[in-house]
């Protein structure tokens, strides 16, 4: 999601090294080996690549109880330069992991490349029953087959300063109307004061966001990829912010910025429309303002009623180069459904388990920095089942990056009708790309 | 330094130079007073006031993954110092064959090391990665020093300081004592090569210090990274987790301390080589 420049410019120049550097080369990668035998008593050894927080403690639950199988974590960059790694170890034939923490918007991209495995035969069958539909929907591409098992779910929420809400006596907004509303006041009140930015720089939160409004960017029929990205659905969002921009009573502010976390701070951002793991940014980035903030599910469109968006959220995959699927399978299961499991992703590695079953017994306490709101996590598990189902794309990293330029100069120029004109430049430029990348496009 | 004349300092020299000074300094002042600043100080106060948190800051750098950062500085440490040591020897042999001895192919070779000096180290991440993944050497510490081995820039500067230090006189002198190839260059050689070896090694502990799309290509285990990829890293942490801004300007900084000392360190030979230089022409 948060990228320095010089990262993009990295990950921009890596990969287009790496595709000069591969096309020529055969992709036997993808072809399906099989299981490396073990004797019986001998320790299987797996790989993980995953970037959440100490998940190397996280797993310790896992080596300890399972003396046959050890997984060695391996930390990487969050986002998509594991991705672009992981690609090039699967085109280059060797140096993939047998496991990696893949966000669910990078799975098309994986899935097309041959990155990863197919486990459907080395899960139980009830490992589906513990998450919300929209989120197994993710992790099977709307297929038959099953490519990870959900990690983290990300499910859209309001964050905001409830002193600054009381003081102004606003009431917290469950439409976008009353959210439009909210922030006129508050701006009028302050000229410095917005109750949040439009940033152009996260793809990730405005897709989350048009989802909500029941926009879905792609959609796969059987072979064939559809791109509905410049739809009336995605129309009005972009409208909406567009218009809020121009207003001047949201801020243009990109997130993730200096700026923008001294904003946080001083608290001239007094709202956030974030995920479920805004806390932990909130207190790395606006440690003075702790226990000033509140959370309430999103603003709706329809007065209502209740549906939300997501943005980001990851799984665990076993990767096709893996010589011990069944067992990175039986792991990956583990992780993300067992008991021990589950506690030890929301409590040591401090992420939101998609799991539905266990979650709640896992996380009784509200996060730190929201500790005079006991029911946080009782929020979230409401708004995380009614996330709205949506479909990434096989090139989604090159839509988001149409949607940086795209929507940066329209935030730049602060006009509703550039905002909507840059939602069809991003489709004309995803369309386009998946063409030249040889798919099949409807 | 100059002998001559004592001239007035042109006002229009002295100002570029003073610019230049400028230009390079700055971002060093700010890494220092940025560093010694508390993440939330870190963009609200002036920002060139120093603040009172560096030791704070090293502590929570510290405290990273039970001291992983310390583990990036040795890391690095061993892939520029073991890497610029083994491609100094390496250039020093190189140069010295091509410089005094006549084979065939050698003006070939010579000319393939000259191209080898335009191509960027960069270019050739992507190729050495493929390579080393078809012998299933990625993310081990041979993939980030075996590449560091061979700089043809190295062996360039070892050729022109062979053919203008060491007189072929002196190489027959050692022949006619006895001496065979191998003692030649160590017992003769070697020894009169030192300023230009160290010229070398200094140039290639910097790059390979300084190396970034390399080890980030080869490495897939934080253990093995160097500080360079480790920093990046830390600011790459995914949406969920907050940048740690002030605990990688501080990790910035303690990076460069070694390299400064170093700098400080062989200074002195730095000097001679350059005065060497001058007057061998």
């Amino acid at each position: 999601m948060r990228r320095t420049l010089r990262g993009s410019l990295v990950a921009l120049s890596v990969s287009a090294l790496f595709l000069t550097a591969c096309s020529g080369g055969s992709s036997d990668g993808a072809s399906g080996s099989q299981d490396e035998a073990t004797k019986p008593g001998e320790k299987v050894e797996l790989n993980f690549w995953a970037w959440a927080p100490e998940m190397d403690k996280t797993v310790e639950v896992w080596n300890e109880s399972h003396p046959d199988i050890h997984v060695t974590v391996n930390k990487q960059d969050g986002g998509d330069p594991a991705v672009t790694k992981l690609l090039t170890a699967t085109k280059a034939g060797s140096g993939a992991p047998d496991l990696m923490q893949a966000e669910y918007q990078a799975l098309p991209t994986m899935v097309a490349a041959g990155a990863l495995a197919d486990i459907k035969g080395d899960l139980s069958g009830e490992a589906q029953g513990h998450f919300a539909d929209g989120v197994w929907n993710a992790v099977t591409l709307g297929t038959d087959a099953v490519y990870a098992v959900p990690q983290d779910a990300a499910p859209l929420m309001f964050f905001y300063r409830s002193d600054v809400f009381d003081k102004l006596k606003i009431k917290v907004p469950t439409t976008w109307d009353e959210y439009a509303q909210a922030a006129r006041t508050i701006h009028k009140a302050d000229k410095k004061k917005y109750l949040g930015t439009f940033s152009a720089n996260d793809a990730g939160l405005f897709a989350g966001l048009t989802q909500q409004n029941g926009a879905s960017w792609w959609g796969i029929d059987g072979d064939a990829w559809s791109v509905n990205i410049d739809s009336d659905a995605s129309r009005k969002v972009a409208q909406y912010w567009g218009g809020l921009v121009e207003e001047g009573v949201i801020d243009n502010t990109p997130m993730y910025t200096p700026g923008w976390n001294s904003a946080l701070n001083k608290g001239t951002q007094v709202g956030w429309v974030s995920a479920v793991w805004a806390p932990g940014v909130l207190a790395g980035n606006a440690a003075d303002t702790k226990g000033k903030w509140k959370v309430a599910p999103m603003p709706q469109w329809t007065s209502g009623a209740n549906v939300s968006g997501s943005w980001g959220g990851s799984s665990t995959a076993v990767t096709s180069q893996s010589k011990h699927k069944a067992a990175a399978a039986e792991f990956a299961e583990w992780l993300n459904t067992s008991a021990d499991g589950v506690k030890a992703l929301a409590t040591i590695s401090n992420v939101y388990p998609a799991d539905q079953k266990n979650t709640a017994a896992a996380l009784t306490e509200p996060p730190a920095f929201f500790k005079d709101q006991p029911d946080f996590y009782e929020v979230a598990a409401k708004v995380a089942g009614t996330t709205a189902p949506f479909t990434y794309g096989p090139n989604t990293n090159v839509a988001y990056s149409a949607f940086n330029d795209a929507f940066g100069k329209a935030a730049q120029s602060k006009s509703a009708a550039a905002f909507t004109q840059a939602l069809t430049t991003m489709q004309t430029q995803t369309v386009e790309d998946l063409k030249s990348s040889g798919f099949t496009t409807k | 330094m100059s002998t001559s004349t004592r001239e007035k300092p042109s006002i229009v020299g002295s100002g570029i130079l003073v610019v230049g000074a400028i230009y390079c300094l700055v971002p060093v002042v700010w890494v220092f007073m940025a560093s010694s600043k508390s993440p939330s100080d870190l963009f609200s106060t002036f920002t060139y006031a120093p603040g009172g948190s560096l030791f704070d800051n090293i502590a929570e750098l510290t405290d990273y993954r039970d001291g992983l950062f310390w583990r990036w500085m040795l890391n690095t440490g061993l892939y520029a110092g073991v890497g610029a040591a083994l491609s100094t020897l390496v250039s020093a042999m190189a140069g010295y064959a091509m410089a005094k001895y006549r084979f065939r192919g050698r003006t070939a070779i010579f000319n393939i090391l000259l191209a080898g000096v335009l191509v960027p180290g960069v270019v050739l991440a992507v190729p050495q990665y493929l390579l080393f993944a078809k012998l299933g050497m990625t993310n081990t510490y041979w993939s980030v020093l075996l590449p560091s081995l061979i700089s043809p820039y190295g062996i360039y500067l070892a050729r022109i300081y062979v053919s203008a230090a060491v007189p072929d006189e002196v190489i027959e002198a050692a022949r006619t004592d006895g001496a065979r190839d191998a003692r030649v260059f160590r017992s003769v050689v070697m020894p009169m090569m030192v300023p230009g070896l160290v010229t070398i090694f200094l140039f290639q502990f910097v790059a390979i210090w300084n190396n970034f799309l390399l080890p980030y290509v080869m490495l897939g285990d934080d253990r093995l990274f160097p500080v360079t990829v480790g920093l990046s890293s830390l600011l790459n942490q995914g949406a969920q987790q907050p940048a740690l801004y002030s605990v990688v300007v501080t990790g910035a900084l303690l990076s460069i301390l070694p390299l400064l000392a170093l700098f400080l360190l062989l200074q002195r030979f730095w000097q001679v080589d350059l005065a060497a230089g001058a007057v061998k022409s």
